[in-house]
């Protein structure tokens, strides 16, 4: 009860002294605000970065990467892995089956023409086996995935996206019609519910965007969308000979993705994995045998996939929030200081050294939590500016709940911060001199 | 005017004094290397690109019949040299910073390996010219070169090839590169024409040292050439784009067709560095306004808690202006110790940012050009106070509060 009353009495006090000095309040408020508002802004854009495709099965998904480079020519200059994997070792991992699942893919152009003479037009297709929309678990509106079956018989089927169902077939259940592509035609088999994983983790270093849309539109069973001349949007050769065509050439287009449940798995699987390199230099196929597995999360991580300018923009707007906060500390300092005597006399009067700080730090939370509400608005501006801005990521940045919260968090923090020197400083003033000056 | 009494005043204000200071040191380090990464990405955005950017229109055809290409391509072009303003219509396989990047490293023996990547344009007859390509030595492509052509897994059937001065000058230090071999996978071409730099397709991806390493292969009428090039003068080309788009889309009723001008290309390319360059500056603006705003501040309750000593100091003699510079000296103090700490803090932060992304070094000119800037920002912001501590009147000294 106590308590309450003397918190009640300094909140009176703190209210008080900031009325006083308008300007110098309005200047403490508003470069913390600034300073909170360009920290959010940013750090909602890089959480929305580095955020989980897919939330609940990131866990289970790992990536293989083989090096089947000459030595004399490696894929990089600084050692790195082979991002993509030729078709024959692609092929070698899906038809093993070692995994839970396992799928290959590659993203394609593909064009798709409307009914009825509408134009036609482009848009992204994955070429991918089987298992590739059960394994990420893409919801489906009507009909299914289609079969291991359908992909050994080169069957030209097809998933098409929700947004793609509407634009044709005004989303209608549109399972067993045809879409035409690339001027053939293609069974629909399965239409999925909204499904864009962020970052679209599957298509890394495969083409196209990694963030944003509304997800690819067209799944397709890799082996027919090749017989019908579908070309990888990326495709990397190395060594000299050529052959023709792609399923043999020393080319690597395809990421595969395996699902592995526990971690006795993943051991079983890696030894599998560099069995098989091993094999491969065996046969002269491969000069060295390393081979890698990373978790999804890993991988997105040692790709970088939260680019470089996002990262620095977080690094900014936190070196500016320092420098709000200093000035913060300043003007509260200079604030306190002025006051010598009111305290003095406090002192005088029986407050303790405590019940100055805590006045004091009431005092500088006012002036966070009011920087805390304007920066809020600042970080909802700077989001604005961001969703107006070319880069990939721009329309999926809002604020979220968590952010929300987290503002309050930093704005209580650094106000703090600020108001505990001059708040050391206010207690530290002895009663006797203060009274005597006056 | 001594210094004397103003560092002695300023022992008797450390923490606030250690304040400003480091107020200063912060907005100088992140002043000095904001404003070098912003120099960084405008010299980006301005890279220098040796077509005529201001001329050219790009309509990209995909998704034709790809059988028909060697049929539909002169019929295409005739029809597109008809618009009024068109002077000259060829066709591509990519344009500068489109994004596409076709990479191959190419050397000078049959052997030789390269750390370069080059870009690979390949051109329909006439596209030296729908370009506005700028030959420096030798010649263009001939017809007979132009029929012979061929293409393959990307790579040239032809045997002859135009190059940039950049590459001449990387392949060849100080000799001609006209008639030289350039080699790639067991092919080889002789070079014919070599012209001013042209910018790769993707420059982000070439690297540094590929940025301006490009090669032009002549083709003759072929499915891969999906980009048609107009060239007029830069008041038409609005006009021209949505011409071509209505004659292209009649000619090829089952493909898609996009037209664009080349500058509205170049700024798409850019846009990321742009709106970058863009943040900084303004993040700059607003961390300066911010630290001058604080000067003001400080200084000003300074000045108020110090009444009574500027009012002694006026009734014993110290003019107005002894009382301003009084102020200014002070500032000019703290602000040059800030400059100091935050020179240093900056070639850290560079040092740093060096390590961990790909930013280069810093140019040491930036440091006293930051500190420069504070000093004056500093100055700006104590000039109110200073003017207000020198109104202060004589009298003060006389009261007691």
């Amino acid at each position: 009860m106590m308590e309450h009353r003397m918190f009640t009495y300094y909140l009176d006090l703190a209210l008080r002294s900031l009325k006083r000095n308008k300007v110098l309040t309005t200047l403490m408020v508003l470069s913390l605000a600034l300073g909170i508002g360009a920290s959010i802004t940013t750090l909602t854009v890089f959480r929305l970065l580095s955020g989980d495709p897919l939330p609940g099965r990131s866990a289970q998904l790992f990536y293989p990467q083989l090096d089947p480079y000459p030595k004399d020519q490696p894929f990089s200059r600084s050692d790195k892995m082979p991002w993509l994997m030729t078709y024959v070792d692609a092929m070698h991992l899906v038809h093993a089956r070692k995994a839970q699942r396992q799928a290959a893919m590659a993203m394609t152009q593909i064009k798709v023409t409307p009914p009825q003479g509408r134009k036609p037009f482009f848009s992204d297709g994955v070429m991918a086996t089987a298992d590739f929309l059960p394994m990420f678990g893409a919801p489906f509106q009507y009909g299914a995935a289609w079969t291991a079956a359908d992909d050994d018989s080169r069957a030209r089927v097809a998933v098409i996206a929700g947004f793609l169902n509407d634009k044709l077939f005004g989303g209608a259940n549109s399972v067993g019609r045809s879409i035409h592509i690339n001027d053939r035609d293609f069974r629909i088999v399965g239409v999925l519910r909204h499904w864009a994983p962020q970052p679209r983790f599957y298509a890394m270093h495969l083409g196209g965007r990694d963030y944003g849309g509304d997800g690819d539109a067209v799944f397709m069973p890799l082996q027919a969308a090749r017989a019908e001349g579908m070309e990888p949007q990326v495709s990397l050769s190395f060594g000299a000979t050529q052959a023709p065509d792609r399923e043999t050439s020393n080319s690597i287009w395809l990421g595969v993705w395996v699902e592995l449940a526990n971690a006795a798995d993943v051991a079983a699987y890696r030894t599998y994995l560099g069995n098989y390199a091993a094999q491969q230099v065996a046969m002269n196929r491969f000069q060295r045998s390393r081979a890698t597995l990373s978790g999804l999360k890993s991988w997105l991580r040692s790709q970088h996939v939260v680019p470089d300018d996002v990262r620095l923009q977080v690094g900014l707007a936190f070196g500016f929030l320092l420098i709000c906060v200093v000035n913060t500390v300043g003007l509260l300092l200079a604030k306190c200081l002025r006051r010598s005597r009111e305290i003095g006399v406090r002192r005088a009067l029986g407050a303790s050294r405590g019940a100055i700080f805590a006045q004091f730090m009431v005092e500088a939370a006012i002036v966070g939590l009011t920087g805390g509400v304007l920066g809020l608005l600042f970080a909802e501006l700077g989001l604005w500016g961001i969703r107006h801005q070319p880069a990939e990521y721009a329309s999926l940045a809002h604020l979220d709940v968590q952010m929300f919260a987290f503002t309050f968090v930093i704005a209580l923090l650094a106000s703090l911060v600020a108001g505990m020197l001059p708040a050391w400083r206010a207690c530290a003033v002895a009663p006797a001199p203060q009274l005597k000056a006056a | 005017m001594s210094m004397h009494p103003i560092i002695a005043s300023l022992r008797m204000h450390r923490i606030p004094a250690a304040l400003i200071v480091l107020e200063i040191a912060l907005a100088c380090a992140v002043l000095c290397n904001a404003v070098f990464m912003i120099g960084q990405r405008m010299a980006d955005i301005h890279l220098p690109n040796a077509i005529d950017e201001r001329g050219i229109s790009v309509l990209t055809l995909n998704g034709a019949d790809p059988a028909r290409a060697a049929a539909d391509i002169p019929r295409n072009i005739d029809a597109l040299r008809g618009i009024a303003g068109v002077t000259s219509v060829a066709v591509a396989t990519s344009m500068p910073l489109d994004g596409y990047a076709a990479l191959t490293g190419f050397t000078v023996t049959p052997e030789g390996k390269s750390t370069v990547n080059t870009a690979e344009y390949f051109i329909g007859s006439g596209g030296e010219q729908a370009l506005g390509l700028r030959l420096l030595q030798g010649r263009h492509f001939n017809a007979d070169e132009y029929a012979n052509s061929g293409i393959e897994g990307f790579r040239s059937l032809g045997h002859v090839v135009l190059i940039t001065q950049a590459d001449a000058q990387r392949l060849w230090p100080g000799q001609s590169a006209l008639g030289r071999q350039l080699y790639a996978d067991g092919s080889q071409w002789t070079v014919v024409g070599v012209i001013a730099d042209v910018l790769a397709q993707n420059p982000a991806f070439s690297g540094d040292r590929g940025q301006y390493s490009s090669v032009f292969f002549p083709l003759q009428p072929h499915a891969v050439l999906t980009d048609y090039v107009l060239r007029s003068a830069p008041q038409d080309r609005e006009r021209i784009v949505r011409e071509s788009l209505r004659v292209l889309g009649a000619l090829e009723p089952s493909a898609v067709v996009e037209g664009k001008t080349y500058t509205a290309m170049r700024d798409a390319y850019f846009a990321d560095n742009r709106s970058m360059a863009w943040m900084l500056a303004l993040v700059c603006a607003v961390m300066l306004a911010v630290t001058a705003f604080g000067i003001v501040g400080l200084t000003s309750f300074w000045v108020q808690q110090r009444r009574r000593q500027i009012g002694i100091r006026r009734a014993v003699g110290a003019t107005r202006r002894h009382i301003m510079q009084y102020f200014q000296t002070e500032n000019f103090l703290l602000s040059s110790a800030g400059a100091v700490l935050g020179m240093v803090l900056a070639f850290g932060i560079n040092i740093y940012l060096m390590q961990h992304y790909e930013i280069s070094r810093m140019p040491w000119y930036y440091l006293p050009a930051g500190a420069v800037a504070l000093w004056l920002i500093g100055q700006l912001a104590v000039f109110g106070p200073a003017l207000r501590a020198a109104a202060v009147p004589p009298v003060v000294a006389t009261r007691s509060v």
